[in-house]
């Protein structure tokens, strides 16, 4: 073993050889990408997250109407809740994510 | 092939006679086991051989190790590599279970919402664990964005809790609904190639349409399978990536 090239540390020689090579480092390939795009995925995605939202805040809504005897106004105001978590999922989802830092 | 419901694939039949019937055992269990099974002797005997310049199998396990890894680390952060087991177990035991789904005679257990309900009921316990244990009672900042106008509180809990609330019914649903869809869609054109085929030359030639059809729809379905296993580990890693971080 050559007692002098180790001293780069593996790393620094796998990254010349690879330099030699015209190799693209595949670290730097894009990291922690998104959810596979595609037009059915993407509305499948958003219908469900907007649906799931809405259900539970109607189903939220009942069970705390059945429990306060409140029925039908906290169904109505936890159904109007859910939608507008329902909006607010499907914004998380289109906006562009933060990038996990480091 | 007397009445031809579609819906009849899911239904749970107790397996192993009697004993099946008593303990209530029935195909979906059996064929979680048989994936859980497929996954580790994946990994052991694909590892067994430990050779530097790894073969088919070996690199296949060392792929699925390494692609997970990479997802994990690379959407969580560093943090990652402390949930890479369960997200590994996670994806494959939904991978497993899709694919398996597809061979004939078989049956997939994650077309049932209480088997992905479970699963995605797991994922919400445990992130909600994970935030508490790293944030404490910080955890709660989590229902109101820091600079949003105080006033506004009344309004974007509730929004916000709703929305936390949500993940596990979105999560479970995509992959039930995507699995149960394509299962449904399958017998639904496999019944059409028998009806057409007892109906003289002509329909069986016509007969051809819908089997062509489904040929194409495994191809489709292959992918799906592999694309919810992957949207659900992916989901999961962002999820644990905003219980470890907060925002």
């Amino acid at each position: 073993m050559d007692k002098k090239r180790d001293e780069g540390g593996f790393d620094q020689r796998l990254q010349e050889a690879r330099d030699r090579q015209g190799l693209i480092d595949p670290d730097a390939a894009p990291k922690g990408k998104d959810l596979p795009d595609g037009a059915i995925g993407a509305g499948t995605r958003v219908g469900v997250e907007m649906v799931s939202a809405v259900v539970v805040g109607l189903v939220i809504g009942l069970w705390l109407d059945r429990w306060l005897h409140t029925a039908p106004w906290l169904m109505l105001l936890f159904l109007v809740l859910g939608m507008a978590a329902g909006v607010m999922n499907v914004f998380r989802l289109v906006s562009p994510r933060k990038t996990p830092p480091e | 092939m007397a009445d031809m419901n579609p819906l009849e694939q899911f239904t749970l039949e107790p397996v192993f006679g009697h004993f099946g019937q008593q303990a209530h055992f029935s195909q979906a269990n059996l064929m979680m086991i048989l994936a859980g099974t497929l996954v580790l002797l994946l990994l052991r005997v694909g590892m067994a051989p430990k050779s530097v310049v790894p073969g088919r199998l070996q690199a296949l396990a060392e792929m699925s190790y390494q692609g997970i890894m990479s997802m994990a680390v690379g959407t969580i952060g560093e943090e990652g590599k402390r949930f890479f087991p369960f997200i590994f177990t996670l994806f494959f035991f939904i991978l497993f279970g899709n694919i398996l789904g597809l061979l004939p005679f078989s049956f997939t257990y994650t077309s049932h919402i209480a088997v992905t309900f479970g699963l995605a009921m797991l994922v919400f316990v445990l992130i909600t664990v994970v935030s508490f244990a790293v944030h404490g009672l910080h955890f709660f900042s989590y229902f109101f964005p820091a600079g949003a106008p105080v006033f506004l509180a009344p309004l974007i809990v509730p929004i916000e809790i709703l929305s936390y609330l949500s993940r596990p019914v979105s999560l479970s649903v995509r992959l039930f609904a995507n699995m149960l869809a394509g299962h449904v869609m399958l017998d639904v054109f496999a019944y059409f190639v028998i009806l057409l085929g007892g109906a003289g030359i002509v329909g069986g030639i016509a007969a051809i349409a819908p089997m062509g059809l489904d040929v194409v729809m495994i191809g489709f379905e292959l992918l799906v399978a592999f694309l919810q296993a992957y949207v659900f580990a992916v989901l999961t890693c962002i999820y644990l990536h905003d219980a470890v971080h907060l925002h």
